[in-house]
Formats: C-alpha cells, sequence, structure tokens
C-alpha cells in the first residue's frame, strides 16, 4: 500500500518461484564436462574463417559456417577490461542478492580470438589495468559439477614479463 | 521502392521513478492520447498498432494483451516487438516498415515500462545467456562499465569529462517537462557520488523510470496532408550483434555500421555539419562522447575535447540530446522510441524550451541487447 496526495494506492505483491532447465546442447555440453572432468577450456573453430570461440558454438557467427573443430585455450590469459561491482541487486540465479563488491573480468584467453567473462579475484582497482595476465583457478575436483562455476574465478598473475616466476605458475 | 513516411503526431507520460497512480494499461493510454492529440487524430483513423516493452521487467509475457484497451489495438492489427533497450527504436522501425510497404496508411508505436513494479538489473541479467554469461552480469551497469573503461583506457579520457556530460544532460532536462531526473548538478558532485561499478558513478548511469511514448507514423499521402508539419524518416537501419558480451567486436561496432549506411541513404557526407541535433541513447554518461565517435561527429578518441569544447552542448554546433537523453529519463521500452519522439519535435519545431534553432536533419539512436543498435535519421523533406 502505498499513500500519494491523500489518496490510497495498492500493490500487490508476487513471489514467483518458476524453476527452468536449460538445454546445453551438444557443445556447450563437451565444454562444460570438460571444465569438469578434465579442468580445461575448449572453444570451438571455424572452418571457413579460421576464427576460436569459447565458449564452443555450432555456428560461427561472422561466416554462417559449421564450427566443427574444438581446441583447448587458456588458462592464462589477458584481462582486456574489467570492472568492480558495488551496487546490490537481486541474482536470477539464486533468488537473492549478489554479494558485492566482486570483480568482473573480461579475459581474452591464450589460443581465443573472442573474450570470456568471469569473476576476478581483485577488488582493488587500483592493483588492476587492462593487460594484465591473468589465469583460470578451477574447484577441486569433486567439487565441479559442469558449470562456469567450475572456474571458481580468474586471478591476476602480472605482467607477462613476470609470468615464468614461481607465484606465476599453474597450481 | 519503399514508399516515404513521415512521424504526424507524438506523446509521452511525465517520466518519473514510481508512478502508483496507474497501472500499465493506464499509462500507456496517456501517452497514446497525448499522441493522438498531437496528430489531430482519434482511434479511429489509425489502422495498426505496434507496441513494445521487455517482458522480464514486469512478468508479463503477453504484455500487448494486457495492454490492448489501453493500446488502442482491440479490433486492430497489432504486433509487439521485443529487443531490450533498443525495443522502442524497433517499435519505430515496425511502423516505419507497416507504412512503406503501402499497407497501412497511419500506425501508432508504443513503447513503455514501469520499472518500478520489478528489480531492473534482475530483469536485464535474464536477457542474457543462462549457462556462461548471466553468472558475472551485474545488467546494464556492469556491461557499461566494461565497456566504459575499455573506452576511457584506450583514448585517456577522464573522469572528469565524464561527469561534464552526465552535468549537461541534467541541465538540459531541465528544459523538458516529460524528464524525470532534472538535476543541477556539478563535476565534483557526480565525481563523488558512490561508484557503483567502476569507472561508472551512481551520478552517471540512467534512472528506472515509469513511463510511456506513443508516435504515429503515416504514408506519404497522408503525411503531406498533416495539420502539422510531419518528420520524414530519411533513414531507419539496424544492426544486430553477436550473442555473448565476449562476442563483440569493439573495433567494428554496430551504432558506426548502422550509421554509416544511414548516412548513405540519407546522402549525408559529413554528419557534424550536415546533422543540426543527436538524440543519442546514452545509458551512462561516457556514451555520450564514445558513441558520438561511433556516429562519426568527431574522430576516435575525440569526445573529450567534443565536451571539454562545449560542441556537444545546446549551445554547441551539434547538439546532443536537448532531451536530457536517457541518463535524464529511462522507462526502458519507451526509451529508444523516446529518441525518435524528441528528434521528430526538433525537426516539427514543436521542442519548445528545448528547441534548436533552425533543425532540418536529426539523428536518434537506440542500444540495446548485446551492444547492438538502431539508427534513425529525420528530415523537413521526404
Amino acid at each position: 500500500m502505498r499513500r500519494e496526495e491523500g489518496k490510497e494506492y495498492l500493490y500487490i505483491t508476487l513471489h514467483t518461484e518458476l524453476p527452468y532447465q536449460y538445454s546445453a546442447g551438444r557443445y556447450m555440453s563437451r565444454f562444460l564436462t570438460t571444465l569438469r572432468d578434465e579442468a580445461k577450456i575448449l572453444a570451438s573453430r571455424c572452418t571457413q574463417c579460421g576464427t576460436v570461440l569459447v565458449p564452443p558454438r555450432v555456428v560461427c557467427g561472422n561466416c554462417f559456417a559449421e564450427m566443427k573443430d574444438f581446441v583447448e585455450v587458456g588458462p592464462r590469459g589477458t584481462l582486456k577490461t574489467f570492472s568492480v561491482i558495488n551496487f546490490p541487486f537481486i541474482d536470477p540465479f539464486t533468488g537473492v542478492q549478489r554479494p558485492v563488491p566482486y570483480g568482473y573480468a573480461i579475459v581474452q584467453l591464450d589460443g581465443c580470438d573472442n573474450w570470456l567473462p568471469h569473476f576476478l579475484d581483485e577488488i582493488d582497482v587500483q592493483k588492476l589495468r587492462i593487460g594484465l595476465r591473468v589465469e583460470a583457478v578451477f574447484k577441486p575436483r569433486e567439487e565441479r559439477e559442469g558449470a562456469m562455476t567450475d572456474i571458481l574465478h580468474f586471478r591476476v598473475i602480472g605482467d607477462r614479463s613476470r609470468e615464468s616466476s614461481p607465484e606465476g605458475e599453474v597450481s | 521502392m519503399p514508399k516515404s513516411v513521415a512521424i504526424i503526431g507524438s506523446g509521452q507520460t511525465n517520466h518519473t521513478s514510481r508512478r502508483a497512480d496507474v497501472n500499465i494499461p493506464e499509462l500507456i493510454k496517456e501517452a497514446v492520447d497525448r499522441a493522438l492529440a498531437d496528430a489531430d487524430l482519434t482511434i479511429d483513423d489509425i489502422d495498426a498498432v505496434v507496441i513494445g516493452n521487455m517482458e522480464h521487467f514486469e512478468g508479463i509475457n503477453l504484455s500487448d494483451m494486457w495492454a490492448s484497451e489501453g493500446s488502442g489495438a482491440v479490433m486492430k492489427p497489432a504486433m509487439k516487438i521485443a529487443t531490450g533497450g533498443t525495443t522502442g527504436a524497433s517499435v519505430a522501425a515496425c511502423a516505419y516498415y507497416h507504412c512503406a510497404s503501402g499497407l497501412f496508411d497511419r500506425v501508432l508505436a508504443i513503447g513503455w515500462e514501469k520499472l518500478s513494479e520489478s528489480d531492473t538489473t534482475t530483469g536485464i541479467i535474464t536477457a542474457f545467456d543462462p549457462i556462461v554469461e548471466r553468472l558475472t552480469l551485474a545488467g546494464a551497469v556492469g556491461g557499461l562499465a566494461i565497456e566504459a573503461n575499455l573506452y576511457m583506457t584506450s583514448y585517456g579520457i577522464t573522469q572528469e569529462q565524464v561527469a561534464k556530460a552526465a552535468v549537461m544532460a541534467r541541465k538540459n532536462a531541465q528544459r523538458n517537462p516529460h524528464a524525470h531526473l532534472k538535476l543541477d548538478l556539478t563535476v565534483e558532485q557526480v565525481l563523488h557520488s558512490p561508484m557503483i561499478a567502476y569507472p561508472i558513478h551512481y551520478l552517471d548511469m540512467c534512472p528506472t523510470s515509469d513511463g510511456a511514448c506513443a508516435v504515429i507514423f503515416a504514408s506519404e499521402d497522408v503525411a503531406r496532408k498533416s495539420a502539422h508539419p510531419p518528420a520524414w524518416v530519411k533513414a531507419a537501419v539496424c544492426r544486430h550483434n553477436h550473442p555473448y558480451i565476449g562476442d563483440v567486436d569493439w573495433r567494428k561496432n554496430t551504432l558506426e555500421s548502422a550509421a554509416i549506411e544511414a548516412y548513405r541513404l540519407a546522402g549525408i557526407t559529413n554528419p557534424r555539419r550536415e546533422l543540426d541535433v543527436i538524440e543519442l541513447y546514452d545509458p551512462a554518461s561516457f556514451a555520450l562522447l564514445s558513441w558520438i565517435e561511433s556516429l562519426h561527429i568527431c574522430g576516435p578518441g575525440e569526445g573529450g575535447k567534443m565536451i571539454d569544447a562545449g560542441a556537444i552542448t545546446m549551445e554547441g554546433d551539434i547538439p546532443v540530446n536537448p532531451s536530457g537523453g536517457v541518463i535524464s529519463t529511462n522507462p526502458i521500452g519507451a526509451t529508444a522510441l523516446i529518441r525518435v519522439a524528441e528528434a521528430a519535435l526538433q525537426i516539427q519545431g514543436k521542442a519548445d524550451a528545448r528547441q534548436v534553432e533552425g533543425v532540418r536533419t536529426a539523428l536518434a539512436t537506440g542500444f540495446g541487447g548485446s551492444y547492438w543498435s538502431e539508427v534513425f535519421i529525420l528530415g523537413r523533406t521526404p
């Protein structure tokens, strides 16, 4: 109920619980099971223009041609742009507020032509800049379930020149 | 060959954060009544209705059915369009196609949204791929933040320059009785407002509004007999994009591609000189700088210089968003149609306090989805 200018205007509140099941399809299922079983990121390559896209999909949007080949990309890549999300909102994944702040990474995985969004483990913008090297951090095998959340987040590993240092090694 | 088409009338609600006094069809009827009155028509004169909003914001799927009494669609040909932020421009394009085909003489285009009725960011997230992108996307704010960061970093655009655009837009809105945020701001206030998603401050971002807009398109013969000067459609160009945010090629964007084609259709070779006013879909203030580059109003990275020089203010040589734009008013399904309506008002000389003098050619844009675009060019002659 809401009162304005002495008038009474009503609101009817509905909390809707409406479960959905989204089919991943052939290519996305292979992408997700490979994440789960091997902790590897798969992309598809266009048979016509050679473009490599993640997540893999049947059709190359530029060529309208079938993407028949799967290739492994990452797990390292380059931070192409980022944000740190501070404002509260309801997450349609969970129905409750998404925890903020969180780092939002847009990563070009090594060997890939397009970019992949994921969480970033760093939320101090002073420590972030476009061009930093990052790598995917996977959940332990027993916790992986065949979902994008099998990648926990991307972590910053610094500049390309420092990449061979011990802290930059894939654990 | 398509037939010439013109806009012969428009109407808007007075957009605001929450209209508790009207339900959805009642809100829509306000805009429709104003558009019909503006064109000196009644609903009986309308041959077809095109209406649009985004279902996920209100959770009503057959929104055109629910709205049909307010939209005037009962016993008329009607269809619904939903393309995200571009919805209003897609509605306008569809009404244009209806008239240009020769099948209809007067088509009512309606865009509306009542964003107060649920969480807008949540609704926007549900427009995106459920398996890969919903996990991390923070609605339009997050999607625009990554573009703003990339743009500002690439060209050394400062937070101050972006804030200046936010101040300008809200100042323009003060002249528009339909605008939602008519704020008198300083650059410092923008910079000191909360950083909602780096590098976007709270006062850099568009609001969520309740509102509706209606625009009447007419075939050439009808438009020539119209009581008021019509605004002729010189070009209406749409460009969609790849589905994933990570697929978007920022160097080859849809707005630039649509603008190039629209300029070709309208015979424009020097847009900065030949356009008199722009109504840009600016969901965040950085877009006022970046997207005029996509429209070839200035070169890449020169948007900051444009705002510093005052070129896009009401007093500048190419005023952008005399209405106050999207960062002042944002009922999403109506937002891009408002751009078209405002551009038409400028051509018709009916923009009152926000009128730019002597407008002969105006451009309007729509933005939505995975960074896709619509571009309209309107003029005084067919």
